[in-house]
């Protein structure tokens, strides 16, 4: 099967590539970039008039919740939600049951997801085993069977001996490590962050400082070992303005934000919002705009999903007890757009946050147009106008506070290894 | 899912539908409870203590967390309406089988009860039940997590105007543990709608919201300095399990600091009172000479409690029968 995608503005951030130029495909990669080649014939001809052809995107950090809670979402409904998303490649987080942190889950995950053939679902596998903290994952082993980085997902370990012996064994096989840093003491068995808002609704907060100094211990373990670590859903401006002089002294660390993280802020759980329950929590105007900055600047290179969805009932109760977390596959473009329209990153930068920013904190070869490569595209109209509707969500998980805004950026195909996965 | 931003508790004519908080009540509104509550404070000294407002009336007291002081007090005040009353203490049963709330509501709801009377450890229950609940159901909310506990304030509010009348020239200190009381929070919401001249919160850095300047009170560490010429004191409970979570040395060091004895209490007003919403630890936030002296006003506080409740709960009566039963 060939197929060319033409007329479209093609932006591939990766190759420094934002012109008129058509894109031909051949079987499950791509085969040219403009004209098309001597004796090139097109089985199917996708026009992209008005329309911007960019790469796949690629999202860090998404819950499939199989196996093991498929109330909440499945690898077919949640790679089809992708697909929607102009998403083409996935990381897994670990917390499935059973957890990553052997083989056979990431062998059993990797088939049952080539089988559905939506998206490409890489894994990040269990730093300990359980996730529980203490005894170390078979890291070797992990990374034989494929996985791209290593997890503890959002628990805990035991103790910082723990940690800078999984960042030394883990650099042992140059792998990075996944951190979400998070002091669970400071933490408190808070649900949103501890100001104003907490303040006034009387909900136990969580304090910036939980994750600070988590950043700090992080960073200097980071420093001890040598190991590669990446921060994964950074939601204060202290975690961004420290990120940042880590990078500038040269240390081998990367971080993400969640694409909500940039868009909502501690005000918006007002009237107990169950659906704005997110952890890391929403902080506040300072922290969203440091962030932005950091987006902006490239301190932060990747914008993420952290997609989490839930059954209705995980939302359905007094805030404190609703599970904490948004379905974010259908919005990550949409919300990294809105930047581009409040004027913060230009479109190429904007799409490279969620292509071949996180592609290359892992060294992967997606998220970007070469000739050869994986024919992973996406192709949404930049300019009309269209209202995220939860009800009509691919994704298992309805739960997002977005329902209703307006975006731009409608993705209208999505072709992942060459196939059409998606089409509006 | 959670309705944003808009006040539930209020139908389109501005009426009290449910009471959850006093957040977005105008200042109107809180007078006519009180003005209400007047009226019923009168009939404790009557041979006949009820009235028949809401008779044929089933209110439920759906308890979530044990209160049997607080719980009583809604009980008398819906009998001495007329009602008819029916309590769940849910605590121990359905939830902890796993039920959820919501399903609990529904099997409540179909006794048909026109009032629930909630009490809750979550902060926002209050809120989640009356977003939830029937049409024709009004919620008063009897304390969620360290929310609010309105009609807690509101009786609060009716001992104060009881004895200083205005409310506008009055400074009130708020004493002790603000950081994990929803009694606090609705009192400071309370006397701020009122007007009052200053609200001050006196306690140690532990005890206090980190941002508690955007509750509209002053922040005072120094118990002389924050009472210093106070027309009302309102001291705080100290749960006993605060001594655990490293917030406090010991009880000890917090009655030297902010324990309430009639010397400290001397820079106040001459004419200050002294409340306390109950249960008291004596010797901990209170010496008993003070609790037990001429400013306090702590049992009265109590029994005008069952007035203040009548007057929520057939104000939101009201409001329901105004628009056919259905809100």
């Amino acid at each position: 099967m060939t197929i060319s995608i033409i007329n479209g503005r093609l932006i591939d951030p990766a190759n420094q590539i934002d012109e008129a130029l058509d894109l031909h495909i051949d079987g499950t990669s791509i085969f040219a970039i403009g004209k098309a080649p001597e004796g090139f014939h097109a089985d199917e001809i996708i026009d992209a008039s008005g329309s911007i052809v960019c790469p796949g995107l690629v999202d860090m950090a998404a819950n499939l919740r199989e196996p093991g809670f498929t109330a909440k979402g499945t690898l077919a409904s949640e790679t089809a939600a992708a697909a929607k998303g102009g998403i083409t490649t996935l990381i897994c987080t670990p917390n499935t049951d059973p957890v990553i942190d052997s083989p056979t889950v990431i062998e059993w995950i990797h088939r049952k997801a080539r089988k559905l053939a939506q998206a490409r679902v890489l894994v990040a596998a269990a730093l300990t085993q359980n996730l529980e903290g203490s005894q170390l994952a078979e890291m070797s082993a992990l990374k034989k069977a494929g996985c791209v980085a290593l997890s503890n997902s959002d628990q805990p370990l035991a103790n910082t001996l723990v940690e800078r012996r999984a960042l030394e064994y883990a650099s042992t096989f140059e792998m990075t490590v996944f951190l979400r840093p998070e002091d669970r003491h400071l933490h408190a068995g808070g649900c949103v962050h501890e100001g104003a808002t907490a303040t006034r609704l009387g909900l136990p907060g969580i304090p910036s400082a939980a994750e600070s100094v988590a950043v700090a211990r992080d960073l200097a373990l980071a420093e001890h070992t040598g190991a590669q670590i990446h921060f994964r859903s950074l939601s204060t401006a202290t975690s961004a303005r420290m990120l940042r002089e880590a990078q500038a002294s040269k240390l081998p660390v990367s971080a993400d934000v969640a694409a909500h993280q940039l868009h909502l802020t501690e005000m918006d759980v007002e009237g107990f919002d169950s659906r704005c329950h997110v952890s890391p929590p929403l902080r506040t105007l300072a922290d969203r705009d440091a962030l932005r900055q950091a987006v902006a600047d490239g301190t932060i290179a990747a914008i993420c999903s952290d997609h989490q969805p839930h059954e209705p009932d995980a939302k359905d109760a007094p805030f404190p007890g609703t599970e904490a977390g948004i379905s974010g596959l259908e919005t990550l473009l949409a919300l990294t757009l809105k930047l581009v329209d409040e004027g913060l990153l230009d479109l190429s930068d904007a799409i490279a946050r969620v292509t071949c920013g996180p592609a290359d904190l892992l060294n992967l070869p997606h998220g970007r147009l070469n000739a050869g490569s994986a024919a992973d595209i996406c192709i949404f109209k930049a300019d009309s106008y269209w209202t995220l509707d939860a009800e009509q969500m691919v994704s298992e998980g309805h739960n997002t506070p977005f329902d209703n805004w307006e975006f731009t950026g409608q993705v209208t195909h999505t072709l992942f290894n060459g196939k059409l996965v998606y089409q509006a | 899912m959670a309705s944003r931003h808009q006040n539930i508790q209020l139908n389109d004519q501005g009426q009290l539908r449910h009471f959850l908080t006093i957040e977005g009540l105008h200042r109107g509104l809180l007078t006519q409870i009180l003005d209400t509550a007047e009226a019923f404070a009168a009939l404790p000294g009557r041979p006949i203590k009820k009235v028949p407002a809401l008779r044929g009336r089933i209110i439920t007291n759906l308890f979530f967390e044990n209160s049997t002081r607080t719980r009583t007090t809604f009980e008398l005040a819906a009998k001495r309406l007329s009602a008819d009353v029916l309590n769940f203490n849910i605590s121990t049963s359905a939830t902890s089988k796993g039920e959820t709330l919501l399903d609990t509501l529904r099997n409540i709801e179909a006794m048909h009860s026109e009032m629930f009377v909630v009490r809750h450890s979550q902060s926002g229950a209050a809120h989640f039940i009356a977003q939830h609940a029937a049409p024709g159901v009004s919620v008063i909310n009897a304390g969620d997590g360290r929310h609010a506990h309105p009609t807690q304030a509101m009786l609060d509010m009716f001992t104060i105007r009881k004895h200083k009348g205005d409310f506008t020239p009055l400074r009130v200190a708020i004493v002790g543990d603000v950081l994990h009381s929803r009694v606090a929070r609705s009192q400071i919401l309370a006397l701020n709608t009122l007007g009052v001249t200053e609200v001050r919160v006196v306690g140690p850095s532990t005890l206090l919201p980190t941002e508690a300047r955007c509750l509209g009170v002053h922040v005072f560490h120094d118990l002389d300095e924050g009472l210093r010429d106070v027309d009302v004191v309102i001291m705080l409970r100290l749960q006993k399990e605060r001594m655990d979570g490293a917030l406090l040395p010991s009880e000890d060091e917090y009655f030297q600091l902010y324990g309430l004895t009639s010397e400290r209490l001397e820079v106040a007003k001459d004419d200050a009172i002294v409340m306390h919403p109950g249960p008291m630890n004596r010797g901990v936030e209170m010496a008993s000479e003070v609790a037990d002296g001429p400013r306090s006003v702590i049992l009265q506080q109590v029994s005008y409690g069952i007035a203040v409740r009548m007057a929520v709960m057939s104000m939101c009566m009201q409001t329901r029968d105004d628009a056919g039963g259905e809100m």
